[in-house]
């Protein structure tokens, strides 16, 4: 335990070195070096506003959008770009998210709803007075935090913008709109607030404090917004003649709120199954709130009703699907199974019957999983406009930055995603996006050069030691034809999931981004694959150090494995 | 040492099941949803042995339903050609069964971390979907008294709904029928505060904690109650620049209470604290409704029928726990012969499915009349829900909630074959049947696709083309049955563990 703590102090530091070195640096030059003013020409250019243009320009000026068309004049101090045979879309929003701001730090002490994941055990809520979980101010704004490694992760992915707020808890804070780049925190706000986002989260039972159930939770977020009018209308009361009346109590949570919905902030309602759906159009009445539903993934089979209701839905893209090392055994239900075939089918469904929807990320792990997903419920019947514009002006227009984000208008922020090709197709790839103005070339992860040589597939037992002492953990491999790793791994410090990684020949290296006190970091193994075992080198922050790797269950496998791969 | 290890036991199962209830919240671990089936506007049974309940049983009679009502009942109707006509030869029919004490239909039971409960209510966490409605209505259960856990003395605010096994939730509800509360005595609200390591125990621990905690939550809803009068007094006499009172979920249904538009229904067993809670209500004056367990009703069956209580009672169920020792299987019929209204019920959804035996158990032990046993388990719930003028027995003008049996349903042969409700065949005991291998290979297919789907995309080489996927199949509702559902299973025997694991769930549904 000690020499852990001294690890993360040392990581800490270096860490914040890092990020100084690295992230800062490059946006130094990206704001004083680098051009701004641009012109993309002779591009298909999909406005999402209007059809797409062939052989279009586009220019950008300080940070905007400033024309669009075939045959505009060109800026002599623009920097042009040939974009023939390449594709220029809006910047894609993820329209609900924590990206740009990283979890609270754990509440010191104080009273129950400190935020964060220790919330409900501090101290139990005996009721709705004592506010359990709630955190309505904070502001998704507020907290941005340019070391959150995701920033960077989904701007690659051409992610622009998203719609982030704090996470956990029943009222966790205040969602406002981020631009993807900037040089200090304030530079990603768009807008701010946006939405109030809820959370149907229980103390977890018997012994944590209200609410313990669902219904407890519901209630309480009547009484709370029940609360909050009442405030409002008996401070009003009180400022007009304070002499002589008791004067109405202060409460942080109330007033945030009351704040907030001054500021029309849209209140995301979770949603996901049909009675999910079905019970918050009831709930949104009742509050007398403008609302969204987030989730929505069984909308295949209220879709109209939604309509008729008039509420938007924020869709999860981490499609349901059976969870991985789940008991053989545990048949799930026909109901489950439909849920998972048609899930996808819902987008499809919404657009049909006239909601306006678009998309949030969920549990994704990459903005690549995120495009997958879209264009699965492509797949399963959307039209691909439909999909690409609830990646973009849809989410906008419901969180009513449409004015000033979402497609490609003059006067519009300049967001955009160059590609080489279709969006939705897997081989397409993101050549360049722009941030508010700022360009940012992307370089796709490596890819192998060479045929793998043998299947690296399978469950590895990777050994080191680091800077802690002897460690181990496992590595859980998935490799495509070409070479291209997927897979986790996992070991004292969690599961995490390999974000970008290949054999080539037989050269091998695959990236995990984990967290470490105060920020997340890229651990790099790399090194060499003989058929039957690993060696080579991790490397994270300022370390390196040796590992090796072999199957826990030794030789067989791994020779049958290589015969088949061959 | 035993009885330690046993408790520990108990908790961990309880824990176990809350960890499993919430599990149920997010993975939809439920079962389809069948489409409503459509009612044809009439229907005839015939042939049948019709158990009214109010008058009588009729041989070879008919029963003819328009628009979910019962329109006539005799030897003979008068049927529109294009009626539906059901050939009930040698069967019997009774009306729908009431559950007076049920927590089907629910995502969650308990909201035990408070004493006092009453801000949360059933009818926002309505499950439609919870295969124990289905199961239930195979069982000829038309309508229950859906409840909140006894973990609190004062608990949430509860519901009468109707099985409408594949409608919304908004569609569940008794149209009509007086919301209730549920009031919880004894060890379940004073030993719901199990003491978790440093966390501090919730009062009360005393049957004196409980009364007091009544009595405390009625003075604040007093209090509340006048707050508003006040209020309202002073701003209809024109005074300008007043604060309202703050409008308090908590205490507004007990001023329900008070104001009798909601019914108390308590969880009680023994004597002393029934008695403790009709001197509360007679000080705040309200009404309890109904007792609910009260398995030591038979020793003040006297002050209950003085009082015009009814009782919600076990037919032979008891010794799960101290408070209920003192029970005897006479507590029904003992209660019924001294004047109380009393129904038998499940507080248990596989109970629930033979609550006809249930009921039958009272003519064996205190001899209760054929009818007098089956209004244990129809008019008499009715009465006590006080929807009796819509549903419990086979009467002209009253709802279409009834059920057909192959035997007497008072005979352990029994077997339901249809149940009704309002009109409309929500269990077919044959189709049932029948529909079962389309299912299961429906069940199949989905699997075997989705388990090719996942293969694929490993597979798959990131540049590659995705092979052609089927557009959504299109899916006609109408085919959608319930999964599970075996009425042809052997009754299960008392299910020890599983009673015992709800008796251990803090506050659970005992």
């Amino acid at each position: 335990m000690r020499s852990n703590l001294r690890l993360r102090c040392v990581s800490a530091a270096c860490l914040t070195l890092f990020f100084v070195l690295l992230h800062v640096a490059p946006n130094v030059r990206a704001q004083g070096g680098e051009p701004q003013y641009f012109a993309i020409r002779g591009a298909k250019v999909v406005p999402v506003s209007g059809p797409p243009v062939e052989g279009a320009t586009v220019v950008i000026s300080r940070g905007l959008i400033t024309g669009i068309g075939k045959d505009i004049a060109i800026p002599p101090e623009a920097w042009v770009v040939d974009g023939k045979g390449l594709t220029v879309y809006p910047g894609l929003i993820d329209a609900f998210t924590d990206v740009g701001i990283p979890a609270a730090p754990t509440p010191e002490g104080g009273a129950a709803g400190g935020g964060g994941a220790r919330r409900f055990a501090e101290g139990q809520a005996r009721g709705p007075e004592d506010r359990p979980a709630s955190t309505p101010w904070r502001s998704g704004a507020d907290e941005v935090s340019l070391t959150d490694k995701r920033i960077e992760t989904w701007r690659n992915g051409g992610f622009t913008t998203v719609v982030s707020a704090p996470k956990g808890g029943i009222f966790p804070g205040q969602a406002a709109v981020l631009d993807l780049a900037g040089e200090r925190p304030g530079d990603l706000v768009v807008k701010s607030p946006v939405a109030i986002p809820l959370g149907f989260q229980t103390s977890g039972g018997f012994g944590g404090g209200f609410p313990s159930s669902i219904m407890g939770v519901l209630a309480y977020i009547h009484q709370v917004w029940l609360d909050t009018s009442w405030s409002v209308e008996a401070q009003t009361i009180y400022e007009k003649n304070p002499r002589s009346m008791a004067r109405p109590r202060y409460d942080r949570t109330e007033a945030a709120l009351a704040e907030a919905l001054e500021d029309h902030a849209l209140v995301l309602i979770p949603a996901n199954n049909s009675i999910q759906l079905r019970r918050a159009f009831e709930l949104a009445d009742r509050w007398q709130v403008t609302g969204a539903l987030y989730g929505g993934q069984m909308a295949y089979e209220v879709a109209p009703e939604i309509a008729a209701k008039k509420l938007p839905v924020i869709v999860n893209l981490k499609w349901p699907e059976a969870e991985k090392d789940t008991d053989p055994e545990d048949k799930p239900s026909l109901r489950t199974l439909q849920f998972r075939d048609r899930a996808p089918s819902s987008p499809a469904a919404l657009s049909k019957a006239g909601v306006k929807f678009a998309f949030y990320s969920g549990g994704l792990a990459t903005p690549k999983d995120a495009l997958k997903a879209a264009k699965k419920s492509i797949d399963a019947g959307l039209a691909p406009d439909a999909a690409l514009r609830a990646l973009t002006l849809s989410a906008a227009e419901i969180f009513r930055v449409a004015d000033r984000l979402g497609s490609i208008e003059t006067g519009k922020i300049a967001n955009l995603v160059v590609t080489d090709g279709d969006l939705f197709e897997e081989k397409t790839k993101i050549k360049m996006v722009f941030v508010d103005g700022h360009r940012f070339e992307i370089h796709e992860p490596e890819k192998p050069k060479d045929p793998p040589k043998g299947d690296i597939s399978g469950k590895w037992k990777l050994s080191f030691t680091s800077p802690e002492g002897p460690e181990e953990s496992v590595a859980d491999l998935t490799m495509d034809k070409d070479g291209t790793l997927s897979g986790t791994t996992s070991g004292k410090r969690g599961t995490s999931s390999i974000i970008s990684g290949y054999l080539s020949a037989d050269k091998f290296s695959f990236t995990i981004n984990i967290v470490v006190e105060g920020g997340p970091a890229d651990v790099t193994f790399s090194g060499t694959f003989d058929g039957t075992s690993l060696k080579g080198n991790i490397s994270v922050l300022s370390y390196s150090f040796e590992f090796t790797g072999v199957k826990p269950n030794a030789s067989s496998s791994a020779s049958v494995n290589l015969g088949g791969a061959q | 040492v035993r009885t330690l290890s046993k408790f520990a036991a108990r908790r961990a199962r309880a824990l176990l099941q809350n960890a499993l209830c919430a599990l149920c919240l997010t993975a939809f671990a439920i079962p389809l949803h069948a489409a409503p089936p459509d009612a044809p506007s009439a229907i005839v049974i015939q042939n049948a042995t019709i158990l009214t309940v109010s008058h009588g049983n009729i041989e070879h009679g008919s029963i003819l339903i328009k628009d979910g009502k019962i329109a006539e009942v005799g030897q003979s109707v008068k049927a529109p050609k294009d009626a539906q006509v059901i050939d009930a030869a040698g069967q019997f029919v009774m009306p729908g069964i009431i559950d007076c004490h049920s927590h089907i239909a629910i995502e969650a039971v308990n909201e035990g971390s408070i004493s006092v409960s009453s801000i949360v209510n059933m009818e926002e966490v309505l499950n439609p979907e919870d295969i124990d409605i289905y199961r239930d209505v195979a069982g000829g259960v038309t309508s229950a008294n859906v409840l909140h856990g006894s973990a609190n003395a004062i608990g949430g605010q509860t519901l009468v709904i109707k099985l409408r096994w594949g409608q919304p939730a908004s569609k569940l509800p008794f149209e009509g029928a007086l919301p209730g509360i549920k009031f919880a005595l004894g060890e379940n609200p004073k030993r719901s505060n199990f003491s978790f390591p440093g966390q501090p125990r919730r009062y009360p621990t005393t049957r004196m904690g409980v009364e007091e905690t009544i009595r405390a939550a009625f003075s604040e809803a007093r209090d509340y109650e006048k707050a508003w009068l006040d209020y309202n007094k002073r701003s209809a006499a024109g005074e300008k620049n007043l604060i309202p009172p703050r409008r308090d979920l908590r205490l507004e249904p007990l001023v329900e209470v008070m104001e009798g538009k909601r019914y108390v229904h308590a969880h009680c067993y023994r004597e002393d604290e029934i008695l403790m809670l009709l001197r509360v209500a007679k000080e705040f004056g309200f009404k309890v409704r109904t007792f609910q367990h009260i398995l030591e009703g038979y020793k003040v069956a006297d002050e209950l029928a003085a009082d015009g209580v009814g009782a919600s009672t076990f037919s032979d169920w008891w010794a799960y726990k101290v408070e209920a020792y003192d029970a005897i299987p006479y507590n029904a019929a003992v209660m019924t012969r001294r004047g109380v209204i009393v129904s038998i019920n499940s507080d248990d959804a596989e109970e629930a499915t033979h609550l006809n035996q249930e009921a039958a158990k009272t003519m064996k032990y205190g001899g209760m009349t054929h009818d007098e046993a089956l209004k244990m388990v129809t008019l008499n719930p009715a009465i006590q829900l006080g929807i009796d003028k819509r549903v419990g027995t086979i009467d002209v003008g009253k709802d279409a909630d009834i059920v057909i049996y192959n035997h007497d349903p008072l005979s352990a042969y029994a077997v339901v074959q249809k149940t009704m409700i309002d009109g409309r065949i929500y269990f077919d005991r044959q189709q049932d049947i029948a529909a079962r291998p389309e299912r299961e290979k429906e069940k199949k297919a989905l699997t075997d696709k989705l388990k090719k789907a996942g293969e694929k995309k490993e597979e798959r080489k990131p540049g590659e083309k995705k092979p052609e996927e089927k557009k959504p199949e299109e899916k006609k509702p109408e085919e959608k049955k319930p999964e599970e559902k075996k009425p042809e299973d052997k009754p299960k025997p008392p299910q020890a563990i599983a009673d015992d694991a709800a008796d251990a769930l803090p506050g659970g549904a005992l």
